[in-house]
């Protein structure tokens, strides 16, 4: 399973979670994961062309993710943020 | 019987809902409602009179619509928001991604359930389940034209916009849109296709200053005693269109030149076909898009347009600088007409003698996108 960070703009759908795990072997397997358990998450995070959304982040181990197909495997640590948006 | 009201206020920062007494003179507030989330419209089903659906995303998280049928106590998500195709893979067009939608409309009255939904960018969607899920309305949206009529590279600071949806009450089959890139369109349809409907209608900003598409439309309404009858405040002026006619009078010519005819938004009376309301705004130069000369004002026809009257009092006389965006002004139903603008510095303004006098009934909210007024 993944470690998955849940940041404080989707801990509304995670009933105030923000660490669990997921399963998956990609950031996309993890996120559909995660929309199954709570839907709606997905979509906050990515758009409709499976893009990753402007102010938002994903990181595995500390890398950042540039699109959902990065492979994620056991005991990894996936981290969501919400990066700067303005004022 | 009772006028009382209730204001359904959206803003950059959530959403808040203020409820009159049977006289419109004291208010009370629920709210916020999704604090810091970006409300770009929330409006009330006229067919059921409860449900309430709000258009909402955040600074960072994608868009969503909210549904609500407890008068705003309890909110669900839409399982489907409205959302674009997949782009096809061979690049032939740009793969689009609603960054947020725009204006809400509730369906025809024979369409209990149905909703429209307008997005940047320019997109139009159909809810067929009171707004659970929504589909591309693809008539519009995989148009052949959809690319000439909203450019990549059109649109507004916030994005370009399909920013109006108008459907007319004879028949649910006849619509409108307004979008920023390209002007106003029609179907006959439901939405299956689509024509440009902008011919005197000003782009000054295009080397063809009239051309069949271009326009930037900021606020279109149908006449309610009237369908026939659109008003329009456009980028370029006041205009307005009496069908089966295809060509816009510019009505604002008649507006005085110091004010000049440029805002975000027109209102019809609800009862009287020659009656509406426009709040201008500085167009002037930079286009400040604030009220002119510091001075807020609203203007009135009574007789559609080849006349307008200054209403200003209670407004501020001067150093006034706030504007209304375009769904941020609205009438009610009541006699005489209430009129309510929701101001860029977080105030909401009412007028309950048909724009004779106004007064703040808010103060210190965050800057107001929309105001909505429907019965308590």
């Amino acid at each position: 399973m993944v470690q998955v960070f849940i940041p404080s703009q989707l801990t509304s759908y995670t009933e105030g979670v923000s660490r669990l795990e997921a399963a998956g072997d990609s950031i996309a397997r993890v996120l559909d994961d995660l929309d199954a358990r709570f839907p709606g998450l997905k979509f906050r995070v990515v758009d409709e062309q499976d893009r990753i959304r402007r102010h938002m982040r994903i990181f595995r181990n500390g890398d950042r993710a540039q699109d959902l197909a990065l492979a994620v495997g056991d005991h990894d640590e996936v981290l969501i943020f919400g990066a700067l948006s303005g004022g | 019987m009772s006028a009382a009201v209730q204001l359904l206020v959206g803003t950059r920062k959530g959403a808040w809902i203020y409820r009159s007494d049977a006289e419109r003179k004291t208010w009370s507030v629920q709210g916020p409602i999704f604090l810091g989330h970006i409300v770009n419209h929330l409006v009330l089903d006229p067919r059921d009179g409860k449900t309430l659906l709000m258009a909402a995303s955040t600074g960072h998280l994608g868009p969503t619509i909210f549904r609500s049928t407890d008068g705003g106590e309890t909110w669900a998500e839409a399982q489907q928001p409205p959302a674009f195709p997949k782009a096809p893979t061979n690049g032939e067009a740009p793969a689009r991604a609603v960054d947020h939608s725009f204006w809400l409309e509730p369906g025809h009255a024979s369409e209990p359930g149905v909703w429209w939904a307008g997005t940047s960018p320019p997109g139009l969607f159909r809810s067929a389940d009171g707004g659970a899920t929504w589909d591309s309305v693809a008539g519009f949206n995989d148009h052949p034209m959809y690319w000439n009529w909203c450019p990549a590279d059109g649109g507004t600071p916030d994005g370009a916009l399909l920013n109006q949806i108008q459907i007319d009450p004879r028949d649910a089959a006849h619509m409108y849109i307004a979008t920023s890139t390209g002007g106003v369109f029609e179907s006959r349809d439901q939405g299956a296709s689509w024509a440009p409907l902008n011919q005197g209608v000003e782009a000054n900003f295009m080397p063809d200053p009239y051309p069949e598409y271009g326009q930037d439309a900021h606020y279109i309404a149908l006449a309610p005693t009237m369908p026939d009858r659109i008003w329009q405040q456009n980028h370029c002026g006041i205009y307005r269109l009496d069908r089966p006619g295809e060509r816009w009078n510019r009505i604002g010519q008649a507006m005085p030149a110091e004010i000049g005819d440029i805002g975000f938004t027109i209102i019809p009376h609800p009862r009287e076909a020659d009656t509406a309301w426009v709040f201008p705004m500085d167009g002037t130069e930079v286009w400040p898009r604030t009220s002119p000369g510091g001075k807020p004002a609203v203007y009135r026809t009574r007789d559609a347009g080849a006349n307008w009257e200054r209403q200003d009092a209670g407004f501020p006389t001067q150093q006034g600088w706030f504007t209304v965006k375009r769904q941020a002004f609205c009438a009610d139903q009541a006699a005489p007409l209430g009129l309510y603008l929701g101001a860029t510095n977080g105030e909401v303004w009412m007028s309950d003698d048909e724009g004779g006098s106004w007064r703040t009934i808010a103060q210190h909210l965050p800057e107001i996108y929309s105001v909505v007024a429907a019965p308590l």
